[in-house]
């Protein structure tokens, strides 16, 4: 039942008719896949396509509702991860299970059988870091190592064990570039040894560039298995999305009016012995420009927009200003009085709250703001439910937010039905700022077009946007001007069509050109 | 073989509704049990316990008195609670209201004046809420765990209280007895109806829970307890202030402890002694959550718990036990709320090592 006539031999692991029933919902319906010795085999598609559920169940944290998972050709019950391990298969999670005040040798011994010792452990990492073009010190401390660095460690952890089959859940979606062309290398070296790889991701020109075959799944499904190289990246899209993505217009003529937000050496220390503190930020956002800051993870960018929102004031009052006033020590909903609007990255507990109904969320953001219309009652504050809920109404239908029922959980929505609604909830406004933390982050890529049109429309509309993402590919379709955030110093910005994919990657590792550096330094 | 708590896809609305219910029904199921392992006919020891109680007029104004410091303790405790602070010390504001409030009546028995109740709930209330302030201010402050702090301010309450009436506070014509002199007549706080002893303290009771059930429910001020009790990090893109909460709730939590504290000693017992609570500041931890958190909820489940405190004294009585079988009778029953609503979010089940684990059905 293989769509793509499979390899003369046999298969490593082979997946037939697997399913994973939540309830009623199918999460992975009668899933057919087979991974070669020896190939890098990608799994592709959108955010709840059912990629994380498969692999879940390759590796014996979840148990499949029917269906069979073959071992070279053997049924096997895979109960645990450690049978996982035992059976050959490493996996190296999206979302690192590290302990940041242990070191890499410590971490890495907690995964291990409790018998072999520290010394051992920090030998074998070592040489096995050395190998395989994965600089590591077994010495260091999580907490001061990058993203990159620390998937390493996950990926030392799982050769460790001398795996047959390497999962990779979206791997590059922490890296520069350049690292990502480091991991790649890792990858082929692994492949050149008969191992095999399972590759999940949604980067398509990835896939293109390291993977033999591809298997693309669409709500559950198989929807195609195919030769990613002889693919082009819209084709691999229809078969993801099962239609064409909408393309993001924009045009470049528009004229850029004064300046919205101005931050002049703006400096914030770390609030948590993990946080990542601001250096002597500058920037200027004027109406009309869309300013995107780029950058790996962790560099600052949380930070950043909790000091452009005010949800953490800054000392001082004119590091930040908002439409020509100075707003550092101004709290958000001062903030939003002057005209500005905020999306935070995380969308549970942060932007909405899962367990509330839309229209508590819409209020959420909104109660000072749009006080004359959702309260009443004077200082009762009594809450105007109807006009809530009107408006909710009316966000749901101009974003195009699909949900079930009138006024559903915030948490019952997925990921990009609730980002239309948190980002919708800003424009219904018309903000004259706005500033966005990874806009389209888990969102499939409907959603994702849609909102990013949104924010270039609002742009060329007269407002000043401001977008921080990770995502270049994003920060490349809407961005009028480039940042770069590293280690919490923001590079100056530069005119979109003056980067290139390289010159960015090089500003993520931190390596700022030699101009700049005087510029800095007389600014103090 | 391991047990699992595994979370529920959707909770269902019946049960949500069911579970006090459930619990009630399964707290007298094992309070039967108990009487009949302590050689007592159940069905005619649960009658004497829980009905016997509602059938004369003069226990049903008990069972308000009762009720009332439960109610009022349970809603300022639900708001807290709601918002995310654990004020475990009501039991300890409680009393600190009553001495606060009766500093007038003790102090100055021979002030006759109308204005003198009215101050002596005033005083009451503020008592109650400076000290919740306490475990707020360390909270706020230096970020001490306030289930701990509140829970030790209790007992330091109660033994302030014992010096007081046994040292600067004593009768001097009360013949040694460890209590204060009687309040004045204008001191007292006064009944209801003229049927029976129940006083002021129950209509206070509804008025505040009707109050903090409005706020709940229609004011923005709710909406904020609600936002920062699921997320403070929401909270705080709202604008909202998860320390001005913690102020709020529990001063407010502590205010109407206080005033249960005062209302107590002046409606109930008209003197300051040693032990002025049978534990209402804990129990009322009970009620709170037999109410589900609900301030209306809360009237319904205030009147339960009371009736567990009369039926333990009527037990005492008809049926000769001893009456910490109305303790047992709470700690069932909380004991069975709260793992009610434990399997209405999750599904138990039983994993076997080494077998393939039965899936969920549906």
């Amino acid at each position: 039942m293989t769509l793509s006539e499979g390899p003369a031999t046999v298969p490593l692991l082979s997946v037939r008719g697997l399913t994973k029933l939540f309830g009623s919902f199918a999460a992975c319906n009668a899933i057919d896949l087979d991974i070669a010795p020896g190939e890098i085999h990608a799994l592709l598609g959108e955010n709840g396509a059912g990629k994380s559920t498969l692999v879940k169940m390759l590796f014996g944290v979840l148990q499949p509702s029917a269906g069979q998972i073959l071992w070279q050709d053997a049924p096997v019950t895979i109960a645990s991860p450690g049978e996982a391990r035992r059976l050959g298969v490493g996996m190296v999670f999206q979302h690192f299970s590290l302990f940041e005040a242990l070191t890499v040798a410590e971490n890495i011994a907690l995964s291990l059988d409790p018998k072999i010792s520290l010394a051992r452990i920090s030998e074998e990492a070592a040489s096995l870091s050395k190998a395989y073009g994965l600089p590591l010190d077994p010495q260091a401390h999580v907490a001061d190592l990058s993203v990159g660095e620390r998937q390493r460690i996950e990926i030392v952890r799982a050769l460790l064990q001398n795996p047959k089959l390497i999962i990779l859940d979206e791997p590059t979606s922490v890296l520069t570039p350049q690292e990502a062309d480091r991991l790649f290398e890792t990858l082929f070296k692994l492949k050149a040894e008969g191992r095999s790889v399972l590759y999940i991701s949604h980067r398509l020109e990835e896939v293109r560039r390291i993977c033999d075959r591809a298997t693309v799944l669409r709500h559950g499904k198989v929807t195609g298995a195919c030769d990613p190289s002889q693919e082009t990246p819209a084709s691999l899209a229809r078969m993801m999305v099962g239609s064409d993505v909408a393309e993001v217009h924009r045009d470049n003529t528009a004229a850029l009016g004064d300046i919205r937000i101005e931050v002049s050496n703006l400096s914030v220390p770390a609030r948590t012995p993990f946080a990542v503190s601001l250096k002597n930020i500058a920037m200027k956002v004027r109406a009309g420009e869309v300013l995107a800051i780029a950058g790996v993870a962790g560099n600052g960018q949380g930070e950043l927009f909790d000091a452009l929102s005010g949800e953490y004031p800054v000392a001082e009052d004119e590091a930040i200003r908002i439409r020509g006033k100075a707003v550092g020590r101004t709290g958000i909903n001062g903030r939003r009085l002057l005209g500005a609007g905020f999306v935070p990255e995380d969308r549970h507990g942060h932007a909405a709250v899962s367990a509330m109904a839309l229209s508590d969320n819409l209020l959420l953001a909104r109660s000072q703001s749009d006080k004359k219309a959702f309260l009443s009652g004077g200082a009762f504050s009594v809450i105007r439910f109807d006009a809530i809920r009107s408006a909710t109404r009316r966000i749901c239908e101009a974003m195009d937010v699909r949900k079930s029922g009138e006024d559903p959980q915030a948490g019952s929505l997925s990921g990009g039905n609730l980002q239309k609604f948190i980002v919708g909830r800003e424009l219904d406004r018309q903000p004259s700022v706005l500033v966005v933390n990874q806009p389209t982050w888990g969102v499939d890529a409907g959603a994702a077009s849609r909102i990013r049109q949104a924010l270039i429309d609002l742009a060329r509309s007269g407002s000043a946007v401001v977008v921080i993402s990770q995502d270049l590919d994003e920060i490349f379709e809407v961005a009028t001007n480039i940042a770069v955030i590293s280690e919490g110093r923001l590079s100056e910005a530069y005119p979109a069509g003056m980067l290139t994919l390289e010159r960015i990657g090089l500003l993520m590792g931190g390596i700022h050109e030699s101009h700049s550096i005087p510029e800095t330094a007389h600014a103090h | 073989m391991r047990i699992e708590l595994q979370k529920r896809a959707r909770v269902s609305t019946l049960f949500s509704i069911l579970s006090p219910l459930l619990a009630l029904a399964l707290t007298l199921l094992f309070g039967a049990i108990m009487f009949w392992l302590l050689g007592k006919n159940p069905v005619s020891a649960l009658y004497s316990f829980f009905i016997e109680p509602l059938l004369e007029v003069w226990s049903l104004h008990e069972l308000a008195i009762k009720a009332a410091p439960l109610i009022l303790i349970a809603v300022g405790l639900s708001v807290c609670y709601r918002s995310n602070n654990w004020n475990i010390g009501a039991e300890g504001q409680f009393t600190i209201g009553a001495i606060t409030g009766s500093i007038l009546p003790v102090m100055y028995p021979a002030w006759h004046s109308p204005l003198i109740l009215p101050l002596m709930l005033i005083l009451g209330m503020i008592g109650g809420a400076l000290y919740a302030g306490i475990p707020a201010l360390l909270k706020t402050r230096f970020n001490t765990n306030e289930i701990l702090t509140s829970l030790m301010l209790v007992y330091i309450a109660q033994l302030y209280l014992d010096w007081l009436v046994r040292g600067p506070w004593r009768d001097p014509q009360g013949y040694n007895f460890p209590q204060t002199k009687g309040f004045q007549i204008e001191a007292v706080l006064p009944e209801i109806l003229s049927s029976g002893r129940a006083h002021w303290a129950f209509i206070f009771a509804i008025v505040a829970a009707v109050a903090l059930w409005f706020m709940m429910r229609f004011m923005l001020k709710g909406f904020e307890v609600s936002v920062l009790g699921q997320s403070e990090r929401a909270g705080r893109f709202a604008g909202f202030s998860a320390r001005r909460m913690v102020w709020f709730s529990m001063l407010l939590s502590g205010a109407l402890a206080g005033l249960a504290g005062i209302s107590e000693v002046s409606g109930s017992i008209g003197h300051v002694q040693p032990v002025i609570s049978p534990g209402y500041g804990f129990t009322a931890i009970i009620v709170a959550f037999l109410g589900r958190l609900n301030p209306l909820g809360i009237i319904a489940s205030g009147l339960v718990l009371a009736l567990t405190y009369l039926g333990g004294e009527a037990a005492q009585l008809s049926i000769g036990i001893s009456d910490k079988v109305s303790r047992v009778f709470q700690g069932l029953l909380l004991f069975f709320v709260l793992s009610c609503d434990t399997l209405i979010h999750y599904r138990v089940r039983l994993i076997f090592a080494g077998t393939k684990t039965a899936e969920a059905k549906g």
